[in-house]
């Protein structure tokens, strides 16, 4: 907070959401944006349309393991509709939907850049770059025997 | 071999650290800032012609002559780490190797403009560099590059690291600074510009990262020196992101002196392109930036082979030429399909429109239904007619740029491959198995030989 001047704590509003959406498995709960607000003493609507502005922001719950997948033009020349449609597949999901075990969620972005890399996704706090089905595989396995690990 | 001043030292190992990048002569440009008068650093900036690196390639030592001075108001500087044009990726490229030279130049920055406090304000999708930033801040800090009287000269500067949260629109600078006050990133009405009124309602000068970082070498050189180099008004050198249909994508520093065609064929640069395909077309400087056909592309309307510099990319203007943007170099190879490419990218635009203005909130939504149907095989031949309209509808009646961003792949795309865009309409079954490929060259395209 000492990063900002006297009065201007409102700018803390993204950063804390940030901290919110980890500690909340991943989305922002109404009850979470409503614990924000009281924190940076804001009107509770100033954190909604702020939470609903930014597409980082998760607005329902999402998988333990979230599939960012770029689908813009330079991850398409790179054959980006094929990973998208290949994760699809293998974890028999849509765009936006959650796997029965509440392990993955798949969602396309808008370009990450990586453009150089393509294609790409975001898992976590890292990029997974020059994707191929076989990634996509060992991905997936990793994601699930880590989860197994922790459970 | 051209001239290195940003990449020269990228690949000595370990150089993101504090004591390699000093070893090798990391922060004396700082040390030799200090001894220097703010005002005399704005005078090297404005000598070296250097021009913004986010896009608009605005004079930079023009901006900051403009910033406001009014006695006891704070003056900011905040750095544009948006980056989410697609097609460039070179500021996390700085941002991630060489963080030191990128804090260097922003502490030489705030001290010619006399910004105590300066924000970087990173796209929030950049997660683990906000690390690798915070590491280097803290590094300088304690070795007395930054924090309190710095270097006895009686000036304090820290540099603070505020994420954003996926939102391309705030990379415009005043949707920029709305999201640093705290709020969705809705861009003001110009004037007052930020130098005038930014953040905080203090002048501001928001400049991008490459820009920032090109600080460094002019200090170091002067400015007259970075001067010489380059082309005309495309003076030093300019990081381009290379991307697509080639064989070694990924970050160039070129000392805009090179043409085109030896930027996508020679092993120095992006390698020619994979398994023997011809060139089709390229985005030269991020999305937002006519596409052109290879012909175009290599050779001017005039028959001059066609340079990377930003005039020579701009020769022509809309009809026939382009623009050196953010350096954002996207290559499509005979096989792509410009319908789908350009359906892509107003999606894009479409997603990232803040909403404030109805030509752009409505006109991006109606264009990407448009492309669709054509993509999909649903199209009519009025669609083409009808986008051609939409894009002209938005263009110039927007609050920001980002419409006409919008609206310019899209009427690029028509003019130059209205062939294609037809051909998918009247084969919309063949459409959706093969691809028009080079089909509309009336002349045998343009192959390199280099
Ligand atoms: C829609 C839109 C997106 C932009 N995104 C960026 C960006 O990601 N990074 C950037 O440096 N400039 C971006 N700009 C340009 C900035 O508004 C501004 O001109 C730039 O940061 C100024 O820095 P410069 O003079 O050093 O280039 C964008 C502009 C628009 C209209
Ligand atoms: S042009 Fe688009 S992005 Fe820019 S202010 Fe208007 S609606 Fe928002
Ligand atoms: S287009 Fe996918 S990262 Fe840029």
């Amino acid at each position: 907070m000492a990063r900002y001047p006297d009065g201007k704590q409102k700018s803390a509003l993204i950063p804390v959401l940030h901290i919110a959406q980890e500690e909340n498995a991943g989305w922002l709960s109404a009850e979470a944006m409503d614990y924000v607000a009281e924190l940076l003493s804001l009107k509770p609507i100033e954190v909604y349309e702020v939470a609903t502005f930014y597409s980082m922001y998760n607005l329902k719950p999402v998988g333990k393991y979230l599939f960012e997948v770029c689908q813009t033009g330079p991850c398409m020349l790179n054959g980006s509709d094929d990973i998208i449609a290949y994760i699809k597949e293998k974890l028999n999901i849509g765009v936006g939907e959650t796997t029965a075990d509440g392990l993955f969620t798949l969602k396309t972005v808008e370009c990450l850049g990586a453009c150089g890399y393509a294609p790409m996704m975001q898992l976590g706090k890292f990029y997974k770059e020059h994707l191929t089905r076989e990634k996509v595989d060992a991905l997936i396995a990793e994601c699930r025997t880590v989860a197994a690990a922790n459970n | 071999m051209g001239r290195k001043l940003l990449l020269e030292k990228a690949n000595i190992p370990g150089i993101r650290t504090y004591d390699v990048y000093r070893a090798n002569g990391g922060y004396t440009a700082l040390e030799k800032a200090f001894k220097m008068a703010p005002a005399d650093i704005v005078e090297e900036v404005k000598k070296s012609g250097l021009r913004g690196r986010g896009g608009a390639g605005f004079p930079t030592g023009m901006k900051w002559s403009f910033l406001a001075r009014p006695e006891g108001v704070p003056r900011y500087l905040v750095c544009n780490a948006d980056e989410s044009e697609p097609g460039t990726f070179k500021d996390r490229y700085l941002m991630e190797f060489l963080p030191h030279l990128f804090v260097e130049g922003l502490v030489i920055s705030s001290f010619a403009l006399g910004a105590n406090t300066t924000y970087i304000y990173i796209r929030g999708e950049y997660a683990w560099i906000v690390d690798i930033l915070e590491t280097a801040i803290a590094e300088a800090k304690a070795a007395g590059w930054l924090g309190k009287n710095i270097l006895g000269s009686g000036f304090d500067c820290e540099i603070y690291v505020q994420r954003g949260a996926g939102a391309y629109i705030c990379g415009e600078e005043t949707a920029l600074l709305e999201s640093l006050e705290g709020k969705r990133g809705n861009p003001r009405i110009k004037p007052p510009f930020p130098a005038i009124k930014g953040l905080w309602d203090c002048p501001t000068v928001v400049n991008n990262v490459e820009t920032l970082a090109a600080v460094v070498p002019i200090i170091e050189i002067g400015g007259e020196e970075y001067a010489r180099i380059g082309m005309g008004r495309s003076t030093g050198t300019k990081l381009i992101s290379a991307c697509g249909n080639i064989n070694k994508p990924g970050i160039y520093e070129i000392d805009m002196t090179i043409s085109v065609e030896e930027f996508i064929y020679s092993e120095e640069f992006c390698g020619g392109i994979p398994n023997g395909k011809r060139l089709k077309a390229c985005i030269p400087g991020g999305s937002s930036v006519p596409i052109l056909p290879a012909n175009l592309l290599l050779t001017t309307a005039k028959g001059e082979k066609r340079m990377m510099t930003y005039e020579s990319l701009a020769d022509g203007g809309f009809a026939t030429g382009s623009m050196m943007g953010s350096g954002g170099f996207i290559v499509l190879d005979e096989d792509q399909c410009v319908v789908r490419h350009t359906l892509t990218l107003a999606r894009f635009y479409r997603h990232e429109s803040c909403g404030q203005c109805s030509p752009c909130r409505e006109g991006t939504g109606w264009m990407e239904k448009i492309l669709n149907n054509i993509e999909y095989g649903k199209g009519k031949m009025s669609d083409i007619d009808l986008l051609w309209d939409i894009q002209a509808k938005i263009e110039g009646n927007t609050i920001c740029p980002l419409g006409d961003a919008a609206a310019w792949p899209v009427a690029a795309a028509i003019r130059h491959f209205r062939d294609e865009f037809e051909w998918h309409v009247l084969n919309p079954d063949e459409a959706q198995k093969a691809n028009f490929g080079l089909r509309h060259y009336a002349d045998p395209i343009h192959v390199a030989t280099a």
